[in-house]
């Protein structure tokens, strides 16, 4: 996995050919880091890197400045939980990379892993950088098998988009997990642990010649392995309280495991054991109504509950609409979440979950130069991205979608109209 | 609909419409009936009675009307459910408050009138989304006008609470888009109750949902039609023709009838009698349609018939037509920023509602949603603001008119309710603060001057029998 992530490095450095020294000077700043919020300051970049983070508008004069008084800077926002690059139009619109019905590669779905149909090109990765999104975890969702295969973390630029494959892998043990065991968790939770000793108690890889008769196909075994030894994270998604206990009890018995809770509709009535046993959640927290009986305690107070019991809470999940992840986090905030958290479940606790704490999802030096410039505070609904910088540098503020919208304005507001494809 | 019964016809309209006079000497008697039939156009009808409210001032506070003005500083008086009036004034002192009028100091505060949304599923797909209670979609053929969204409605839908808490004083609940003609909707007030009945609101007409595009071909594509866009438009056209027929059948009933002979009547049809409500102009059509190139051919479709399409729904692409929108006076009610979940949402764009707006045409937001329901202030205030940022200069109080005025229009209710004009029914949000935020919210809700919901009361929410004893009990826990 590390060799992954150093080639991975390695081309987005490529990718960054000038070098040039960036100031964005004279805002306020959520660094995100020890540093906390800086009321008026300024973010020095080099080489696609944070330099430093510094009070006051005093910089270096090989910087060239950009002056941004009066507006808000934080780093770019993360993703949580999407499937960005993997889908361009979800219904009945060709292939879509988010979803599987048989593999003859897999058993349990641990071999799959989405960095090879990841498409850069997708209208949806302009139309979400410029509302400030700068990376995102992405993965397939649901599917017939007991794990979802492994996702990857992505950035919003560029032709090599991969920051990190193997990044996460996913399994529903709720109602709807269920089902791919049968229709029970009676048969899910044993089927779970089954795998998992499995692959634990064989001690090394399978090959193609060795005799083999697993829950697991050979292929999914070294993941699996992985999974076990903490390298990358399991993401659980549950979210009535009785199948969180048994997510904690899970941890209890693999103590190695990277656990992350997803969805979590009830996690706050777990909140302490969470807290305890170390489990972050990536949450919805607008959702509060019983979808079903596994969702009776919904409440918009979910997240307020669980940053007061101790709990890391990354905030967004979505696809195309991903970049309403802002307003998710304002709405928490708006029912108890402190504002400090709000910003944290967009960027440092999404980047801590997805291991790559050190490098986005913060302002600090030698962290990747994804920022964005805010006309005021990123969680209200009526402020936007104004500048968006990813790797260090600015996008285009542009998409098909501003693009539509211009060319349509420009229609409406003149006299004699030519035919539409005409506007550019 | 007026018609000369024959007997087993009478004998029908006694046990299912409405008591008929003379009807059972009409039987007795075997003679021919003196008096046409009358067909009972609400045969379901509203048994709301509001909540009890008491004269109320609030004073101080930022007032948008919901038809185009604000006033800064200003007061509402209501009292009886109605609204008495709007002062500018802090504290409204024109105004002709009684001696026991509750005073509110809404100082940092804003009033408007309550949000209508016209586009709702709640009780017809309920939370919880179990199988047993998707009541929204009657897929099992392409025109069935005959169904009436209010006998799906489930009235303990918990959603009906959580969007009161959003500040949702009316709503539409519609059929789904599954079909080209998906059956009558119904208005309701949302005081959450136990019957459909006490929720309905008196005397909105009905609406009839339609749908162009992906879905009716998507269901009925491998069900013997349409599979095709153009087949959805056949599909339309032949029901219309099919109603027209229909009218003429009852017209020459009644011109029989008139003359003095003894013409036996049609059977009566409930999907062309609905279909039939809409070329008479009774009943409002709500379509669902993304695409501004289906909408523009419905507008055609509309002339050929001589019937009125009220509100395009969802109109991802409305911006395209803005200017054919405006000249045939069709409303959008729309997302603030859905987009690409199918090929037909595609080109959507966070300035939709500001363009179709500014074209002046008639822009609604509209939610589809029992989240999005919840915040419809929130989607406003994007689509402001977005609009803002392309150049659109809408004032708030103008933007207010999306999730009020407009969509009461829409629903044929704007007589009653929509504003804050002295007369209308007191259906009032009072905000903690500016509602164009995110971290403002509902903090009373008043419908028809009875106070349905404060924020700072959790004891005395409504909690549907579903949730009531569970762990959530409606949020409150």
């Amino acid at each position: 996995m590390k060799r992954l992530i150093v080639i991975a490095l390695a081309m987005l450095s490529i990718h960054s050919t000038y070098a040039e020294k960036l100031a964005l000077v004279g805002s306020k700043i959520h660094t995100m880091s020890e540093q906390g919020v800086i009321e008026k300051g300024s973010v020095l970049v080099s080489d696609g890197n944070i330099v430093s983070v510094i009070e006051g508008t005093e910089v270096p004069s090989e910087y060239r400045v950009v002056d941004v008084s009066g507006k808000v800077i934080s780093p770019g926002f993360i993703g949580a939980l999407t499937s960005l690059g993997l889908v361009e139009v979800s219904s009945s619109s060709g292939v879509v990379d988010a979803s599987i019905e048989t593999s003859p590669i897999t058993k349990t779905g641990a071999a799959l892993d989405v960095s090879y149909g990841i498409n850069p090109d997708s209208s949806l990765f302009e139309i979400t950088r410029l509302e400030g999104m700068t990376a995102a975890a992405t993965g397939m969702m649901g599917g017939h098998f007991l794990f979802n295969g492994q996702g990857a973390v992505i950035s919003l630029d560029g032709d090599e988009p991969v920051i990190k494959s193997q990044a996460f892998i996913s399994v529903d043990v709720g109602g709807q997990g269920a089902e791919v065991a049968g229709g029970s968790r009676a048969s899910l939770w044993v089927m779970l642990e089954k795998v998992i000793n499995e692959a634990a108690s064989t001690k090394s890889n399978v090959t193609s010649t060795t005799p083999w008769f697993g829950l697991s196909s050979r292929e999914d075994l070294p993941v699996i392995k992985q999974v076990i030894a903490g390298d990358i994270p399991l993401f659980m998604k549950a979210d009535r309280a009785a199948d969180i206990r048994q997510v904690i009890a899970f941890k209890k018995r693999h103590p190695s495991i990277n656990l992350v809770l997803v969805h979590g509709v009830e996690a706050w009535r777990e909140a302490k054991a969470l807290a305890e046993a170390k489990i972050p959640v990536i949450i919805d927290p607008e959702y509060n109504l019983p979808g079903g009986f596994d969702q009776m305690g919904a409440t918009l107070a979910n997240a307020a509950r669980l940053e007061q019991a101790g709990v890391e809470v990354a905030i967004g999940m979505d696809t195309h609409n991903i970049r309403l992840a802002a307003q998710h986090a304002g709405n928490a905030v708006a029912n108890g979440l402190s504002y400090e958290a709000g910003l944290a479940s967009l960027t440092r606790v999404p980047a801590k979950i997805l291991g790559l704490d050190s490098q986005i999802g913060v302002l600090a030096k030698d962290a990747r130069a994804d920022i964005v410039v805010w006309s005021g505070d990123p969680l209200e609904v009526t402020e936007a991205a104004e500048m968006v910088i990813i790797n260090g540098q600015f996008v285009d503020m542009e998409s098909r979608q501003t693009k539509l919208r211009d060319r349509y304005l420009s229609l409406m507001q003149s006299d004699a109209k030519k035919p539409s494809y005409y506007y550019r | 609909m007026n018609v000369q019964p024959s007997k087993l016809f009478l004998a029908a309209a006694c046990m299912c419409t409405i008591a008929l006079l003379g009807c059972n000497d009409a039987q007795n008697k075997e003679q021919k009936p003196k008096d046409k039939v009358t067909i009972n156009e609400n045969p379901y009808p509203s048994t709301y009675t509001p909540i009890v409210g008491k004269p109320t001032l609030i004073t101080n506070v930022t007032i948008l009307d919901g038809i185009g003005n604000k006033i800064d500083k200003g007061a509402v008086l209501f009292s009886d459910g109605k609204i008495v009036g709007l002062s500018t004034t802090p504290l409204g002192e024109s105004l002709p408050a009684p001696d026991n009028v509750v005073v509110i100091d809404g100082e940092g505060k804003w009033v408007t009138p309550g949000i209508i949304d016209n586009h709702s599923h709640l009780g017809v797909y309920p939370s919880p989304s179990t199988k047993s209670h998707s009541d929204g979609n009657e897929m099992t053929s392409p025109v069935t006008a005959q169904v009436w969204a209010e006998h799906s409605v489930w009235p303990q839908d918990p959603g009906f609470t959580r969007a009161l808490a959003g500040g949702v004083t009316t709503l539409q609940i519609l059929p789904g888009s599954a079909n080209l003609v998906g059956g009558r909707s119904v208005v309701l007030k949302n005081v959450p109750n136990r019957t459909m009945q006490s929720m309905k609101f008196p005397d909105a007409p009905y609406g009839m949902k339609m749908a162009c595009g992906e879905n009716p071909k998507r269901v009925y594509g491998q069900k013997g039609g349409p599979m095709t866009r153009m087949g959805n438009v056949a599909g339309y056209r032949q029901a219309w023709a099919d109603a027209q027929d229909y009218i003429r059948k009852w017209e020459r009933y009644e011109r029989d009838f008139d003359a003095g002979k003894s013409p036996t009547p049609p059977k009566r049809d409930l999907k062309l009698e609905t279909l039939a409500g809409v070329l008479k102009g009774d009943i409002l059509v709500h379509m669902h349609c993304y695409r501004a190139d289906e909408m523009t051919v419905m507008m055609d479709v509309m002339k050929e018939f001589n019937y009125k399409i009220g509100t395009f729904h969802h109109a991802v692409e409305a911006y395209k037509i803005a200017d054919t929108l405006k000249e045939n006076q069709v409303c959008s009610a729309m997302w603030a920023d859905w987009w690409g979940f199918k090929m037909e949402a595609y080109d959507g764009i966070r300035e939709n509602i500001p363009a179709v707006h500014a074209a002046g045409a008639c822009a609604i937001v509209h939610s589809d949603s029992d989240l999005g329901i919840q915040r419809l202030n929130q989607e406003a205030a994007k689509a402001w603001s977005d609009g803002k940022r392309a150049g659109l200069n809408i004032s708030k109080e103008e933007a207010w008119i999306w999730l009020a005025a407009n969509p009461a229009k829409s629903l044929g209710i704007f007589d009653q309710t929509g504003s804050l004009e002295a007369g209308k029914q007191a259906d009032i949000v009072l905000w903690s603060g500016d509602p164009f935020s995110t971290y403002t919210k509902a903090e009373r809700v008043f419908i028809d001057g009875g106070l349905a919901y404060a924020l700072d009361a959790q004891q005395d929410w409504p909690v549907s029998d579903f949730e009531i004893g569970q762990v959530g009990e409606g949020d409150s826990k």
